[in-house]
């Protein structure tokens, strides 16, 4: 006999002849006819009507039957609340039948039954069936609290049952136990302040032993519990975290999620120079990897998890890239969240390989995919500056197919890289130029304005180009609108006399013929800016740009705090606190990780988290930093909202290309002489790059050889360099500068020593620095207070800081200064030690270096060797010392002395190196490992000029 | 929690509705068939918001699965149970089909009135369920049985009912893996893995408790201490010969994970897989291996472009196992450009075909022994074409199979204890099979 048969009636009178057939005497006929109601009920149709007819079969011993009159009464109990009534004294009949089954079935049911007037009567049979004898009807009793306090939840406070389900957590069956737990923590949600969980130490170790005996949803259930709880200390989060982790090898996937989250949430209090934390980090990597074997729709949610875990946690998973390289027949959604992980784990390492898969993904067939494969490539040249030419190629490659999404997208990156790297890829320009007429969306036609508008003074018919954009000017977006108002006026500045006509027209066009009051400020500020001061339109249109920093689309740190606490969960899917989809009270509580209480280190633990606690994290998430606003709107940096203008991390700051050589802008540069513009003041104090590297294992065998202690001796002064002549007199028409550097109390001194070997007097002294390396700018102006006569010298000590704006240089301590007096401005360029710049506060942790030490590549250490120098170990230590290098440890192998420093840049920049000295042989070998490898060939210069002098 | 499941045929007709939860109206229903199902575009994720509720779907064969909520539920949870939800209906009544479900809607009622309540999960192993939700109608249960039922629902063992008998006890390993690769033209290999699953079939008697054993390094390492490790050092180095043939002592499994019978806190502490296995098939274990792994096949690519308008092809196969055993089902995939005109192909084995719409030759063949190698030629002939770009050149593809392990994994034993019914481990019949199949496997041209 088949069931669909009940799917077909559709005949008039089809309510009539239920009815009859509902009465009557025959059980099988009822049963059909019940069947047919419930089949007409799920195809959406009105079969209310029937309710006392369906309400009278109910009586009965077929529990088949009785199932499906109750899913009938649990639809339409609402809509007939009289009615329901009638089936009251079944349910309380049902409560005390001998079949735990049955029992169950009715409790069950009962809670479904959404009428307030029969709640009233249920609580009886409620409270007798959470004590039941049998474990089955308990744990369906624990559930039915949940759904009664859902319809009532002043009643189930009222009657006590809140008690009776917690003391369900100590019940003798993990499955009574998982469902209560599941009950309680729904119920502790929506009251956020009730210690209704009330969990401590007893409860959770009652919650530990059911996790390993229940069902796997029941363990879902507990983990997502345990996750809500905040351990006392470092030593019980630990304990927590070992029962945790065998679930990570469970064949659910929800299992292994609810597991990771508890881990890394619990992870945040445990100490980092803990071998136990090295051990967990390890674990979290493989059964991460697996979910990628689960079905697509898991796989789905788990790489969704995984982007935040990157975020957190990137040191998890940074060996694991190849898992992430896309299949050929992955659903779309799987890989497109693959690509997205496959950036965030971008790095030196294993740029080739990243690079080869984007490239084949960038030919494939899906539109969007294919789009932010272009769109990836150019992440990876703003990230790894070592592929940028590579990328840039790609990108070009890319272009010449002609296939237009492709063409505009990468424009769009291109973009990106020129802001990256300003005057480096200026080439590629004229390619860009040939696919202008293709171009139809708007942020690729904006992008396409932008260059030209940035070098303008490189094209040609720049003028042309952007005119023709102009006659269509109402039609566009306001974002190609506000692009092409800044490119002309940027254009104006550069090349005033070709241009007054079109700096008119899109003026005009700007303030009067457009309503859009963006637009329009905007176009008036600049008409102003033009017509009172020309010089200052300059400095504000065409000033210096911040470089964009690599890691554009990372989430905001306290969100990302609030979703790792939901890891696994729709939250974490959606990249959205609860509160964004989840309407009324649930959610509205925001999760916090867990304050680290180990070992002095609370300072890793930002403090945001608790300031933007209360209020609502919708309030969008300000990644661009305030600076931006007016500034930054002026100096068009709307094109990339994405984009991180902020002080970029230090690192960074290093790996910025581009020369600009002294010839071009100085004149402004010497106008503007006291402060230049603040733009990179962000740079010195940026935080220093210390970041998740510090949390790599501790232990093998290099951990005890620390223990040995290096005695440090007393320090002896910094080492400073003679004075050598800078600027010889016949260049500077008779001005002769040497000079030299020095660190004194922390204080970077420039030490001048100014001749006048000319016949006339020299008085308006001024010196500026062109951008450099490590950001290096006079604290204050050139003290010459008297004017400085024939033949007479005097000695100035220039004090400098190193919040400048940076720049890198070719040596890397290469220093171009502009040297004014009332004669003349003169150039010149000197090297300065880097030693200068090595600060006080470099002597680094012992756990700390050895982690460091352990993370940093191996690519990244270079070896040197120090020839003639005759000190022993214990001197060499101390005269380093006294240049801010840090010795931390110090063992003998054989009579060989190894000594371990640490040198801390002003700029925030670790230098490791393990300085080995043998007795009796003059040279000594150094190895110096560094994330910025650039500087290892300075520092090993100082160490050279230290030793020996 | 989840609020409530609805079941929809290809044409968005809902086949069953079942809502739990007061936030979830009919209007859930229509939401999903007008955004989803009958959308114009191509489903772009599995997890849809309309209107502030979240719909959570999969698809088998025509049919959707969609579970709807309007919490922030664990996804994670919702994905695992529709698809146990379609394990229990396949293990009730077979395929998911339309006819299927309209056939046994009163019985997937009852099932998502007990695996469902409240829209949270409860116990949903097929095993249980069947032992009181039938499609012939409850017998009347005696008292005894009815405590037994609710016990095994709720208790530990959950997965496994007391009480069945076998007159002979046998059980059947399968070790199934899939072995991936990704090799240069060089014949370097880019990437490779082994994705492996233990399949068990068990017919035993009782509440058997099992231990199950294989040569994990990091088991053996622990039992042998010094000598045996040495020795397992020794046999990884000839693993190229030998290849199937226990050449390796032990392999370094890089994670595994295990049915929920398996006691994982045992796994975490010892290493030691032990359980009470459910009655007839389960999956015991997958697991992923990356290092040492025995590559069946080499594929030596050589493409020679002979002017513009010509292509020639060579291919070698050789075959990296032992002798005596035999691959099965092997397909070589070469593609070909898209503007391909025509192909001449000579092969020495099997055989070999140009296949237009597929844009390849597909070479095809029945069997083949270890340490033999074949070859195929081709000629491709190639219309002149005035587009730029140059032909991407795709991976050679491979499929076979194989009667062995790649990864090198081997049973070691698996015990069985059944203290209370009479009959010993050797008394039962244990059968242990390797199959080896081809993933992605590719080598680049």
């Amino acid at each position: 006999m088949t069931d669909s048969k009940y799917f077909t009636t559709t005949k008039k009178g089809e309510i009539f002849e239920l009815k009859a057939e509902l009465n009557s005497d025959k059980k099988e006929k009822k049963k059909e006819a019940v069947k047919k109601v419930i089949a007409s009920m799920t195809v959406g149709k009105d079969v209310s009507a029937l309710f006392p007819d369906v309400v009278n079969c109910m009586q009965t011993d077929n529990l088949e039957l009785k199932k499906l009159v109750y899913l009938y009464l649990m639809n339409y109990a609402k809509s007939q609340p009289d009615m329901a009534i009638m089936a009251v004294n079944t349910f309380v009949k049902d409560c005390e039948d001998p079949n735990p089954l049955i029992r169950a079935l009715a409790v069950r049911t009962m809670g479904c039954i959404r009428v307030d007037k029969i709640t009233e009567y249920l609580c009886e049979p409620l409270r007798k069936c959470l004590k039941d004898e049998d474990p089955y009807v308990r744990k369906t009793a624990a559930v039915c609290v949940a759904k009664l306090h859902d319809i009532n939840a002043q009643l189930v406070e009222d009657q006590g049952f809140l008690d009776t389900l917690k003391d369900l957590i100590s019940d003798s069956n993990p499955m009574v136990v998982a469902n209560a737990v599941a009950a309680l923590s729904e119920i502790a949600e929506s009251h956020p302040n009730s210690n209704l969980l009330d969990l401590n130490p007893q409860s959770i170790n009652k919650l530990l032993t059911a996790l390993n005996e229940c069902t796997e949803w029941g363990q879902i259930f507990i983990l997502d519990c345990l996750a809500n709880y905040t351990p006392r200390d470092d030593r019980e989060s630990q304990s927590i975290c070992e029962r945790v982790t065998p679930r990570l090898s469970h064949a659910n996937s929800a299992v292994v999620l609810s597991a990771v989250k508890v881990l890394m949430k619990f992870m945040e209090m445990l100490p980092k120079d803990l071998d136990y934390y090295g051990t967990l980090l390890k674990k979290l990597a493989p059964p991460l990897v697996t979910l990628l074997s689960a079905e697509p729709e898991l796989q789905y949610v788990a790489l969704r998890n995984i982007n935040l875990i990157v975020q957190k946690r990137p040191e998890i998973l940074k060996h694991e890239m190849k898992v992430f390289f896309v299949k050929y027949n992955d659903p779309i959604y799987v890989k497109l969240e693959k690509l997205d992980i496959m950036i965030r784990l971008a790095s030196q390492a294993n740029i080739a390989q990243v690079l080869a898969e984007l490239k084949e993904y960038a030919t494939e067939v899906d539109v969007d995919f294919v789009r932010k494969a272009v769109r990836a490539i150019g992440r990876c040249a703003i990230k790894v500056e070592q592929s940028a030419e590579r990328c840039v190629s790609t990108l070009l490659d890319l272009i010449q197919t002609k296939v237009n999404y492709v063409v505009q997208e990468a424009i769009v990156v291109i973009k990106d890289i020129f802001r990256k790297y300003p005057n480096k890829y200026e080439s590629v320009i004229a390619t860009l130029c040939e696919n202008l007429d293709s171009l139809d969306e708007p942020e690729a036609r904006a992008a396409m304005i932008w260059i030209v508008g940035e070098y303008a003074e490189r094209i040609d018919n720049a003028d042309e180009l952007l005119e023709s954009f102009l006659e269509g000017f109402h039609d566009e977006s306001t974002q190609v609108q506000l692009q092409l108002l800044t490119a002309i006026v940027k254009l104006f500045l550069k090349k005033p006399t070709e241009t007054q006509e079109l700096v008119q027209q899109v003026l005009s066009l700007a303030t009067q013929d457009s309503d859009n009051p963006d637009l329009r400020d905007r176009g008036y500020i600049y008409w102003r800016l033009l017509s009172t001061d020309p010089v200052a339109a300059k400095e504000v249109v065409l000033a210096e740009k911040p470089l964009i920093s690599e890691e554009t689309d990372l989430i905001e740190p306290t969100l990302l705090e609030e979703l790792i606490c939901h890891i696994g969960t729709l939250a974490s899917v959606y990249h959205k606190p609860p509160s964004a989809f989840v309407e009324g009270s649930r959610g509205v509580m925001h999760k916090r990780l867990p304050a680290r209480t180990g070992s002095g280190e609370g300072t890793e633990c930002p403090d945001v988290g608790n300031a933007a606690g209360g209020s609502a994290p919708e309030a969008a998430p300000s990644i661009i930093p305030s600076q931006g606003d007016l500034l930054g709107d002026l100096l068009n940096l709307d094109l990339a909202p994405p984009t991180t203008t902020g002080p970029t991390p230090s690192t960074s700051g290093m790996q910025m290309g581009g020369m600009d050589l002294l010839g071009g802008g100085l004149e402004s540069l010497l106008f503007n002489m006291v402060s230049h513009p603040k733009m990179g003041a962000g740079f010195g104090a940026a935080p220093a790059v210390m970041p998740a590297s510090l949390n790599a294992p501790v232990g093998g065998g290099l951990g005890d050889l620390f223990d040995l202690g290096g005695g440090v001796g007393m320090p002896m002064g910094a080492y400073i360099p003679p004075k050598t002549v800078w600027l010889p007199a016949m260049k500077a028409k008779g001005l002769e500068i040497s000079g030299t550097f020095a660190r004194r109390a922390g204080v970077i001194q420039m030490e001048l020593v100014l001749t006048n070997k000319a016949m006339s007097v020299m008085t308006d002294f001024a010196i500026q620095f062109n951008r450099n390396s490590f950001g290096l700018a006079p604290a204050g102006p050139l003290q010459v207070l008297t004017p400085l006569g024939p033949n007479q010298t005097i000695e100035v000590s220039l004090p400098l800081s190193t919040v400048g704006p940076v720049m890198k240089m070719d040596p890397l301590n290469n220093l171009q200064v502009a040297v004014k007096n009332n004669i003349d401005v003169f150039y010149f360029s000197c090297q300065y030690p880097i030693s200068m710049l090595f600060v006080e506060d470099g002597k680094m942790e012992r756990q700390v270096f050895l982690a460091t030490w352990k993370d940093i590549p191996n690519d990244n250490e270079s070896q040197f060797q120090i020839q003639d120098c005759h000190l022993n170990s214990e001197a060499a230590s101390n005269k380093l010392q006294g240049s801010n290098i840090f010795t931390i440890a110090k063992r003998t192998v054989e009579g060989q002395d190894m000594l371990y420093m640490s040198i801390k840049l002003s700029n925030g920049i670790w230098v490791l190196a393990e300085l080995k000295v043998q007795a009796g042989n003059p040279n000594y070998t150094i190895s110096l490992k560094c994330r910025a490898p650039e500087v290892s060939q300075c520092v090993f210069q100082c160490y050279e000029a230290v030793l020996k002098n | 929690m989840i609020g409530g499941l609805f079941i929809y045929n290809h044409k968005g007709e809902v086949l069953i509705s079942r809502v739990y939860r007061d936030d979830i109206g009919r209007n859930a229903v229509d939401a999903f068939r007008v955004n989803v199902i009958h959308a114009r575009q191509q489903v772009r994720s599995p997890v849809t918001n309309i209107a502030r509720t979240s719909f959570f779907h999969v698809k088998r064969s025509n049919i959707w699965l969609a579970a709807v909520t309007k919490q922030n539920v664990n996804a994670a949870m919702v994905f695992e149970f529709l698809y146990k939800m379609c394990d229990v209906m396949t293990a009730y009544f077979g395929k998911i089909s339309e006819e299927n479900i309209k056939n046994n809607f009163v019985l997937i009622y009852e099932l998502l009135d007990e695996i469902l309540d409240f829209g949270y999960p409860q116990n949903s192993e097929t095993g249980a369920l069947k032992t009181f939700i039938t499609q012939t109608g409850i017998k009347s249960q005696s008292k005894e049985e009815q405590s037994q039922i609710t016990s095994q629902v709720t208790g530990q063992i959950g997965w496994r009912r007391e009480g069945i008998k076998y007159r002979r006890n046998e059980l059947f390993l399968d070790v199934l893996e899939s072995v991936n690769l990704l090799m240069s033209p060089q014949g370097q290999v880019l990437s490779a893995h082994v994705s492996g699953r233990v399949v068990m079939k068990s017919y035993l008697s009782g509440m058997p408790e099992c231990k199950f054993g294989m040569n994990d390094k990091i088991v053996i390492d622990k039992q042998g201490k010094g000598g045996a490790s040495e020795e397992a050092a020794a046999g990884k180095s000839d693993l190229g010969g030998s290849g199937g043939g226990g050449g390796k002592q032990s392999i370094a499994i890089d994670d595994c994970t295990f049915h929920q019978c398996v006691r994982l806190s045992k796994f975490d502490a010892e290493r030691s897989i032990s359980f009470i296995p459910p009655d007839g098939e389960c999956e015991l274990m997958r697991y992923r291996t990356t290092k040492d792994i025995i590559l069946p096949f080499r594929v030596i690519p050589l493409v020679r472009e002979v002017g513009r308008t010509k292509l020639e092809v060579k291919v070698v196969i050789k075959s990296n196992f032992k002798p005596s055993l035999l691959a099965q089902k092997i397909e070589v995939r070469i593609p070909t450009p898209l503007n391909t005109s025509g192909v001449q192909v000579i092969c020495m084995k099997g055989k070999a075909k140009y296949k237009a719409s597929e844009n390849a030759i597909v070479w095809k063949i029945k069997r083949m022994a270890g340490m033999k190698e074949s070859q195929i030629s081709a000629e491709i002939e190639l219309l002149p074409t005035n587009d730029k770009k140059k032909w991407a050149r795709p991976p050679i593809s491979m499929n076979f199979e194989v009667p062995f392990a790649p990864s090198g994994l081997k049973v070691r034993y698996l015990k069985v204890f059944e203290p209370k019914l009479n009959y010993s481990d050797h008394d039962v019949i244990k059968w242990v099979r390797y199959i080896g199949r081809s993933g992605i496997y590719e080598t680049r041209c």
